[in-house]
């Protein structure tokens, strides 16, 4: 059957309305114009990612993304934040893997003050030593309240077994030992080896014309340059597994255990990437949570949550299931999930399973296009991905071809119920391994 | 601009609509006068449970087939339990409103609570409890509440007790239901790509055969003030120190609401009312950071303003440094709401938190789920013309008031002072 679907494909964002210009420097400007509501919203990303984070300094690129703010050449700490906050506009960096992002948003009539203020930050941050001492405090404090937080340290784990000796096993933000080393004379390297325009992506949507975004983006840092950037270190290889590997990570006193688990998933560039996501929505999105919210939380009442997700980024990708549970269930739950992946392996999700999550991908564009910042985000990942500027209005067509048999082949490829990584974190029962 | 209507149905069921057509996109909300405020010792967290119950089917549409058919439609559904309020929302594409109408008004009374069902959402809705048991600030917030009301039900968590989880049984539920889920007791709301004079034709065809029973609004007795400082400790696993001073706040609907927003974000930063989308900005400038945090005092500072029906409260909560003592924190927080008594604030500042108020307001109102929001939550504590009037009653808001505002309500002699003090660096 040929089914139509319902949805307007020239409303989505696509070659007509984004609009795209690259500086000789290698800035890509994107932007699109929504004068609905009298907002911009910013969104971008540079190369200067934690896969450049020597070992023993764990968490140097987050670090320096965070202490980017805390005062520049012409700007100390409360004057920057002074001339953003007066006028309820927001701007901040984040350092992953691959990239540092930046966001930001103000009323549209502020944007010119927050390209200023975010060129500024990027192109003359001078670190002072009192706020770079501050920061740590701040940082540290977040990874001991990391060391408690069962769904975090559970995640933490999982992508140590899954990722083995490649960046995306070590956490962005590092560990407490990584960044009680890290100095101010780091982050001055790091900023002055990693950040430049090339690669820099910046996307404006909002209520505010192309023709002003480029023209204040080329005012701003146009005439930014670095030829000492370094380049991308080539990364290891990603191993599959093996054997099922178990661990624990026990932290007292907790009413409930986290549960992460599962393996290896498409890099978002792969060809099974868009069956892989579909699969990924009947096994434990579609309604409530899916095939794995229906056996582990309506059916047995296990759970208040478990569901899954496909992480995906530019090298591999993770494709996890995680719930909350009674520690006194957790076994119970592990069976369960089990049982729904070697169903999700073995046999093709049925024809109706697949139609209602095809309905749901095509249906719910609108809504996820709705705010600025959510186009803003797409079109990121549109540039970032190379996934062409008609991807959103390609989408409909291309989700309608997926057939039960692909998502089975995808789900093969990747899943292997008997080779899973599977982590708890919590309070151990007492009424079991006893 | 937006198109508003506002209608009464004659079963009492007030209908708010709000004509949006920047996106093919239609918000539907209905709002219950029903939450922990409504609920009796012995039953707490009987609302949130029902909440949970009305996604688990009528005989028209049993359970599992809502969830198909929203989603197939591509649309996203939820609800929210809260002190004053019970809400389920549907954001669906334009085309597919009529489904939204139809559930709703169909599990407004033909929920099921079917007795297994009842026992499988028991442990679902535990489980909920025990995620945030795992979280210390839920621990110092539980405590710090039940100490801050000697009777109002504002002093039980939402989510209920461990015990009364444990007793409330499937005819309490269904009597909960049947109570407080009927028309009269309704607010619907309605924003997005529609065209008013039709959709209050369907409006009136799904919700108006409904048969109202009129309730008498629910008046509690006035919770006397705080007669002085009252000290909370909690005890928990972990190594970081979490500080909280709590004050009674103005309900919404009191002027003095807004002197305290104002007053709000001069000490610890703008907060966002929006419940969906928009983001919040940051409190760097705020009075209480600059006092704590780059005087190395504490890591973090934020402040709570919540918009409710009877009078609630106002918070402050820090998360503290290894290296300080809780009571030098606390001392600096008293010499700068000490500051705000003694010595009026600056037009200027109160300027730039209307400013502040009206960016987040503007980033809120991309959103068509977040303007159906709106329209419906200030009937739960007002009137729309709350949400209206929002940065015009802030703009009136003088230096005097605030300074008046920080001397009544910022009394450091009728508060709740709570600590979350971590095991793991007691030893």
């Amino acid at each position: 059957m040929n089914k139509s679907f319902d949805i307007n494909i020239n409303s989505l964002p696509g070659p007509q309305d984004i609009h795209r210009k690259s500086l000789p420097n290698g800035i890509t400007i994107l932007h699109r114009e929504n004068f609905q509501s009298p907002s911009v919203v910013i969104s971008g990303l540079l190369s200067a990612g934690s896969l450049f984070d020597p070992m023993d300094k764990l968490g140097l690129a987050y670090f320096t993304s965070m202490a980017l703010m805390r005062g520049t050449e012409s700007m100390d700490f409360q004057t920057l934040y002074n001339r953003l906050e007066s006028v309820g506009a927001s701007l901040g960096f984040a350092a992953s893997v691959h990239n540092t992002n930046l966001g930001g948003k103000a009323l549209a009539e502020d944007l010119p003050l927050l390209i200023s203020t975010l060129a500024d930050c990027l192109l003359h941050p001078i670190f002072p030593e009192t706020y770079v001492a501050r920061l740590k405090a701040q940082i540290i404090s977040g990874l001991t309240i990391r060391a408690q937080d069962t769904g975090e340290m559970s995640a933490l784990s999982f992508d140590r077994i899954l990722f083995g000796d490649h960046p995306y096993a070590r956490p962005e933000d590092g560990f407490i030992e990584t960044v009680q080393g890290i100095t101010r004379n780091n982050l001055v390297d790091f900023h002055r080896s990693h950040y430049g325009p090339d690669n820099l992506v910046i996307v404006v949507v909002g209520a505010v014309k192309a023709e002003d975004v480029f023209n204040l983006v080329e005012k701003e840092l146009g005439a930014w340059k670095n030829p000492q950037m370094a380049h991308a270190p080539a990364l290891p290889a990603i191993e599959r597994l093996h054997e099922t590997v178990r661990e624990h990570v026990e932290i007292p006193g907790k009413s409930q255990t986290n549960l992460v688990m599962g393996t290896l998933g498409p890099r978002r560039n792969a060809p099974d990437y868009l069956s892989a996501t579909l699969g990924n929505n009947i096994l434990g999105q579609f309604g409530m949570m899916g095939r794995i919210g229906d056996a582990v939380r309506e059916k047995a009442g296990l759970a208040y949550y478990a569901s899954t997700s496909l992480n995906a980024w530019i090298e591999s990708g993770s494709w996890e299931v995680s719930a909350g549970v009674n520690p006194v269930n957790l076994e119970k739950a592990i069976q369960l999930i089990l049982q729904e992946l070697r169903r999700f392996t073995r046999e093709p999700v049925s024809q109706s399973e697949l139609e209602d999550g095809q309905a749901n991908f095509i249906g719910r564009l609108p809504l996820s296009l709705e705010s600025n910042s959510g186009v803003a985000n797409s079109i990121l990942n549109l540039e970032r991905f190379n996934l062409g500027l008609d991807y959103l209005q390609k989408y409909p067509e291309r989700v309608m071809q997926i057939t039960p048999e692909e998502i089975l082949r995808t789900a093969q490829a990747y899943i292997d119920p008997e080779k899973l990584v599977i982590v708890s974190a919590g309070t151990e029962s007492h009424s079991e391994n006893g | 601009m937006d198109q508003m209507t506002e209608v009464m149905l004659e079963n009492g069921m007030k209908v708010h609509l709000k004509e949006i057509h920047t996106a093919p996109i239609i918000s539907h909300w209905v709002w219950y006068r029903v939450g922990s405020r409504y609920e009796t010792p012995g039953k707490t967290g009987i609302s949130h449970w029902v909440e949970h119950m009305q996604f688990k089917g009528t005989p028209l549409f049993p359970a599992g087939i809502l969830d198909r058919a929203i989603s197939r439609d591509g649309g996203v559904w939820n609800a929210f339990t809260y002190m004053d309020w019970t809400t389920f929302f549907e954001t669906m594409p334009a085309s597919k409103i009529d489904l939204a109408l139809k559930l709703e008004s169909d599990r407004m009374v033909n929920s099921r609570y079917d007795p297994e069902e009842v026992a499988s959402e028991r442990t679902v809705v535990i489980s909920e409890r025990e995620g945030s048991e795992n979280e210390p600030l839920f621990r110092l917030e539980e405590a710090v509440e039940s100490a801050a009301f000697e009777t109002h039900p504002y002093r039980n968590e939402v989510i209920g007790s461990i015990a009364d989880l444990n007793a409330i049984q499937r005819d309490d539920l269904y009597n909960h239901y049947r109570k407080y889920y009927n028309p009269s007791n309704a607010v619907l709301a309605i924003a997005g790509d529609f065209d008013t004079s039709s959709i209050l034709e369907r409006i009136r065809a799904v919700y108006g055969k409904l048969v109202g029973s009129p309730m008498a609004a629910l008046e509690l007795p006035s919770e006397p003030s705080l007669s002085s400082e009252k000290h909370i400790e909690v005890h928990g696993p972990g190594e970081t120190t979490f500080l909280t001073l709590v004050y009674r706040a103005p309900a919404a609907s009191d002027p003095a609401f807004f002197v305290m927003s104002v007053l709000d974000s001069l000490l610890t930063g703008p907060s966002s009312l929006n419940m969906v989308g928009g983001g919040g900005i940051s409190n760097k400038t705020s009075r209480l950071y600059r006092a704590l945090i780059e005087k190395e005092l504490a890591i973090s500072v934020s402040g709570g303003l919540q918009a409710t029906h009877d009078p609630y409260l106002y918070s402050i909560t820090i998360t503290g440094r290894p290296d300080i003592e809780p009571e030098k924190v606390f001392a600096r927080i008293d010499e700068e709401i000490g500051r705000l008594q003694d010595t009026k604030v600056t037009q200027e500042e109160i300027d730039r938190a209307v400013k502040q108020a009206r960016a987040l307001f503007a980033y809120g109102s991309e959103n068509i789920t977040n303007q159906g929001f709106w329209l419906g939550y200030t009937e739960m504590f007002d009137t729309y013309t709350w949400f209206s009037e929002y940065v015009k009653r802030l703009q009136a808001v003088t230096p005097e008031m605030v300074q008046q505002a920080a001397q009544t309500i910022l009394n450091r002699a009728a508060r709740v002072r709570g600590i979350y003090l971590p095991e793991g660096a007691e030893s």
